[in-house]
């Protein structure tokens, strides 16, 4: 019967389809914009000791949290000079993530904020348009104290927004990047 | 035709010369049908050059006699036949059976998709027809489809719309588009099927899994996009439609072009662009929500009642950009943007697609080839391969702006056959095969870890249906199913992400390989599905009838609720799937009554939808990451109900007015949570009055109000969340619904002759006439921004 001879025909061209399958590894993804790491590095302008600030999370968007660590306490009333980095680590060496954020500084701004009015930050550099980055930045303590320090990147951020170049985030809109929070104790 | 003249003439005159002696023969025969045999009574039996004409009897018998030797053409024809033309060299007596062929195909489409009658359906389906389509020619399949009662759809924005069909979408409808089942990763909720509607001439829409024939995993229901019918004859003819519109200041160009012949070859090619800059709530543009898109279509083919075939290539291609402020980093701008009034950047108009944006480029060929056996019924053979090309764009930095986060290429390849048997008229039975082979390929070069992993998968299907027509009042359908579907996926997990999920108790056995913070893993599953349907109507009397079905439908997990990992950047939201999730088994009762006299008819659809295992995303708490906190959003399984009612209703007040109204209402429970079911539609409810007035030029003029309901039972997912440059916890308020909405929308046309054969249709359209502010519960974009503002629509339509 015809009918038969069409299943015999259908049958041996879906053993061609089976034969055509892609057996190949996928390649790995080390992705290449993850940021894992943020660290500051806060040098006493009048001598002391330097703090290094760092947040790491190797798996990026995985279920692991950061491991947070500060390097010791920082001293009242004091005017520390500050710099960010911006890391992936999961590359060898680590890419230096920084470096493509002040590429396109007017597209970026840091933010800094505090609790317990344990410091206050001022932005020390400005993009071509004159507005402020926040890679490097001045961070005045006050009196003895112990409160969260929240350093927060803001992609395509409104740098003209109200108080936005003063460093105030609300009307600053964009997306955020980065958002990482220390526990700092002031002596 | 200059020969045959010359034949006839030829013919007829040797035959008017030796008339005198041998004009005694007789031409005998019987008209039978060609599937089942039985005579034909009235076909009637013209010999042209003789003018000599006969009828069939009762029994299909005819004769003519006194026939002189020679060549004649006969023509046979019948009413509800197609007609068929044979010449025959009489040297003696003679006798012949003819086989005629009723219109059958014809017959039952209509059966399958009339709204109009109960009788000869037992499928809860409706049906969109040309003209409707021809208005619709600028937009979506999701917009259109929202002409029927009980389709509403899910959108992310105004341009990606997605049918869904008693509240269900996605994987859980089936896209069949001139006899391909659409395979365009279809299980996004972002990803906008992949076709012109400008394709098809007639769109149908089948509620629940009773259509076995296209899948046995359409619990929501399947939607038919045909194409034009065939016409077998000398004909030469095209039409051309452009829309423009104020609101996105663009336009949508659609022609086509078709050829047929007699013999029934014909060719058919179709084109459509459409290009709108960004669109506009009616108080601020919504920027970057600009789309491009080209469609090409061919098809081609021999159209002949015993055998044929059809080849189809289809090219759409859509570039579509998504509202700018809906890209957010985490969910403190998410909170944001819900706290905001208005969307965060609102940039001037711009016919500028930029990032976030999709560029999708879906193509398919198909080949078919038919064959009728007398007697016996008709055999289908058909292939077809569908490329899917999907890219997603975020917003990037440096050496990776241009690149796209998301790049997968979708291979399908599809083998199936059919036999139906319809030689008795009053059973007909269907079955069929079908094998399909599917790979995925997620490119590593985005630089992005993949949301959906490589993976090919084999499906293989058996169906088998039957149609009986117990009494002339009662119709029968039934039909099985079997469906085994095989997936084999490589897919790397984050070890910290494996362990989390408890992966390393249940799934160790899958991995693979070692990549210091990520695992690769081979998970295969196979699953095995059965549905199974039954239904029936029956005509009460005159004007009423009634149907009931049942179906029973089981859908294997996707992709996307097996393996989903990652940050979904539109939705602020990590998605999670689960390699545990089995199949969902769907139980779908359903009852339509339907009422019609001469000025009145009435159409209730109802219906009730148990779906076991039924696989849905929902909040599961936030995880801290260095862009700050994220929602995580896990694929969860429950049992759900939906229960709904669906209503037609179409009055004509005088001759020259009508009133429609089209209302529906759905319900969705969660079971084992005892709680509302997300994304279920608000009732809403639509009435129009329409004038028409056929004499002077078909002039048509529609105002027509739609009012949506708020959504009040809606699940609670809100979740806390502390916002550290703020120093305070606050609650994300993602469940709340918008408040109900009331659009009115203004539509008039009217047709001029230009000539015999073409013929030119002026339409304007306004939408939302009063600029209302709204938003929609179903547009996944209502955090951020108003639905669309007021739009003038001027349409020009060439029929040659």
């Amino acid at each position: 019967m015809k009918f038969n001879k069409t299943i015999v025909i259908l049958a041996s061209i879906s053993s061609i389809f089976l034969a055509c399958s892609n057996d190949d590894d996928p390649v790995v993804i080390n992705e290449e914009e993850l940021i894992t790491t943020v660290r500051a590095t806060l040098i006493p302008q009048n001598g002391g000791n330097t703090i290094i600030l760092k947040s790491v999370d190797l798996d990026g968007d995985g279920p692991n949290k950061a491991n947070l660590s500060v390097s010791g306490s920082l001293d009242s009333n004091t005017n520390y000079s500050a710099t960010l980095e911006i890391l992936n680590e999961t590359e060898a060496p680590a890419e230096d993530i920084t470096l493509e954020i002040l590429e396109e500084d007017e597209d970026h701004q840091f933010f800094y904020s505090f609790t317990n009015n344990i410091a206050t930050a001022t932005y020390k550099d400005q993009d071509a348009n004159g507005n402020p980055i926040g890679v490097q930045f001045d961070l005045l303590t006050g009196a003895a104290a112990t409160g969260n320090f929240t350093i927060t990147l803001k992609h395509e951020p409104n740098k003209g927004g109200e108080n936005v170049k003063a460093g105030d985030i609300t009307n600053a809109d964009g997306a955020t990047d980065v958002q990482v929070t220390f526990n700092l104790t002031i002596d | 035709m200059i020969q045959k003249i010359f034949l006839c003439v030829f013919f007829c005159s040797a035959t008017f010369i030796s008339s005198a002696q041998q004009c005694t023969y007789n031409f005998k025969g019987i008209v039978t049908d060609y599937h089942d045999g039985t005579p034909i009574f009235g076909a009637s039996i013209f010999i042209k050059s003789l003018n000599k004409y006969a009828t069939s009897d009762a029994r299909g018998h005819f004769e003519i006699s006194d026939l002189c030797p020679g060549k004649i053409e006969v023509r046979i024809s019948h009413i509800s036949c197609e007609t068929k033309e044979v010449f025959i060299t009489l040297d003696n007596s003679f006798f012949q059976e003819f086989y005629l062929e009723h219109h059958t195909e014809e017959l039952k489409e209509v059966r399958i998709v009339a709204t109009s009658k109960l009788k000869t359906k037992t499928l809860q389906s409706s049906v969109l027809k040309k003209e409707l389509i021809d208005a619709y020619s600028n937009s979506s399949l999701g917009d259109i489809l929202k002409n029927i009662a009980g389709v509403s759809a899910i959108n992310t924005g105004n341009t990606i719309v997605k049918p869904m069909i008693n509240g269900l979408h996605s994987s859980r409808i089936i896209l069949m588009t001139n006899g391909v089942r659409l395979q365009d990763q279809e299980w996004g909720i972002e990803h906008a099927p992949n076709i012109d509607i400008n394709t098809a001439e007639k769109i149908s829409v089948i509620k629940g899994a009773n259509a076995l024939e296209y899948g046995g995993d359409a619990i929501g229901g399947v939607i038919v996009v045909s194409p034009d019918r065939v016409l077998v004859k000398d004909t030469l003819y095209g039409k051309s439609i452009l829309t423009g519109q104020t609101n996105g200041s663009g336009f949508s160009f659609h022609t086509a072009l078709s050829k047929a012949t007699k013999a029934g070859w014909y060719v058919n090619a179709k084109t459509t662009f459409k290009k709108y800059g960004d669109f506009e709530s009616p108080a601020y543009v919504l920027s970057n929500t600009g789309l491009n898109s080209q469609a090409f279509s061919l098809r081609s083919g021999l159209k002949k009642f015993e055998t044929g075939f059809n080849v189809y290539y289809t090219y759409v291609k859509n570039n579509i950009g998504i509202l700018k402020s809906s890209h957010i980093g985490n969910v403190e701008d998410l909170v944001h943007a819900i706290n905001s009034n208005e969307p965060l950047i609102v940039a001037p108009f711009s016919y500028d697609i930029d990032a976030p944006k999709q560029e999708v480029t879906h193509q398919l060929v198909k080949i078919d080839f038919y064959k009728r056996y007398r007697n016996t019924g008709k055999l289908v053979l058909q292939y077809d391969f569908q490329n899917n090309q999907r890219y997603e764009y975020d917003i990037r930095v440096g050496a990776d702006k241009e690149k796209p986060s998301i790049d997968l290429n979708l291979n399908s390849h599809t083998l199936k056959t059919s036999f139906e048997f319809d030689s008795k008229s009053n059973q007909t039975y269907k079955v069929g095969l079908k094998a399909a082979y599917q790979d995925n390929f997620a490119n590593p070069n985005t630089g992005v870890r993949r949301l959906i992993p490589d993976y090919y998968a084999y499906d293989l299907g058996l169906f088998t249906i039957g149609n009986f027509v117990l009494n002339d009042k009662t119709n029968l359908d039934l039909g099985l199913r079997y469906d085994f579907n095989y997936i084999n996926a490589k897919k790397f997990y984050f070890k910290s992400r494996w362990n989390e999920r408890n992966y390393d108790i249940d799934f160790n056995h899958l991995i693979i390989g070692d990549f210091k913070t990520q695992w690769l893993v081979n998970p295969t599953f196979k699953y095995h599905n059965f549905s199974a349907s039954a239904g029936i109507s029956h005509q009460l009397n005159e004007k009423n009838s009634v149907l009931f079905n049942y179906a029973l439908s089981s859908r294997a997990p996707n992709p996307s609720e097996l393996f989903s990992d990652g940050l979904h950047h539109s939705a602020a939201r990590i998605e999670l799937g689960d390699l545990r999730m089995q199949q969902e088994l769907s139980h779908r009762i359903s009852s339509s009554y339907y009422f019609e006299n001469e000025k009145t008819s009435v159409l209730i659809d109802l219906f009730y939808n148990l779906i076991h295992n039924f696989m849905y995303i929902e909040p599961e708490g936030t995880e801290q990451t260095i862009r700050g906190a994220f929602p995580v959003w896990g694929y969860k399984k429950t049992n759900a109900s939906l229960f709904g009612v669906d209503i037609n209703w179409q009055q004509q007040l005088t001759n020259k007015i009508d009133f429609n109204n089209k209302t529906s209402f759905i319900r969705g429970r969660d079971l084992v949570n005892d709680r509302h079911l997300i994304d279920i539609p608000a009732a809403n409810t639509v009435n129009s009055i329409r004038y028409q007035n056929k004499k002077w030029h078909h002039f048509n003029a529609t105002l027509e109000s739609n009012f949506v309901f708020a959504q009040n039972l809606f699940p609670n997912n809100n979740f806390d969340v502390f916002i550290p440059t703020t120093n305070n916890t606050v609650l994300v308020d993602v469940s709340s619904t918008p408040n109900s909405y009331h659009l009115l929308k203004f539509n008039t046309d009217t047709s001029f002759k230009l000539s015999e054969n073409s013929e030119i249709t002026v339409g304007f359209t306004i939408t939302n006439i009063l600029n209302s502010k709204y938003r929609d519960y179903l547009n996944r974009l209502r955090y951020f921004a108003d639905d669309l503002g007021r739009n003038y629509v001027l349409q020009l339509k060439f029929k040659y």
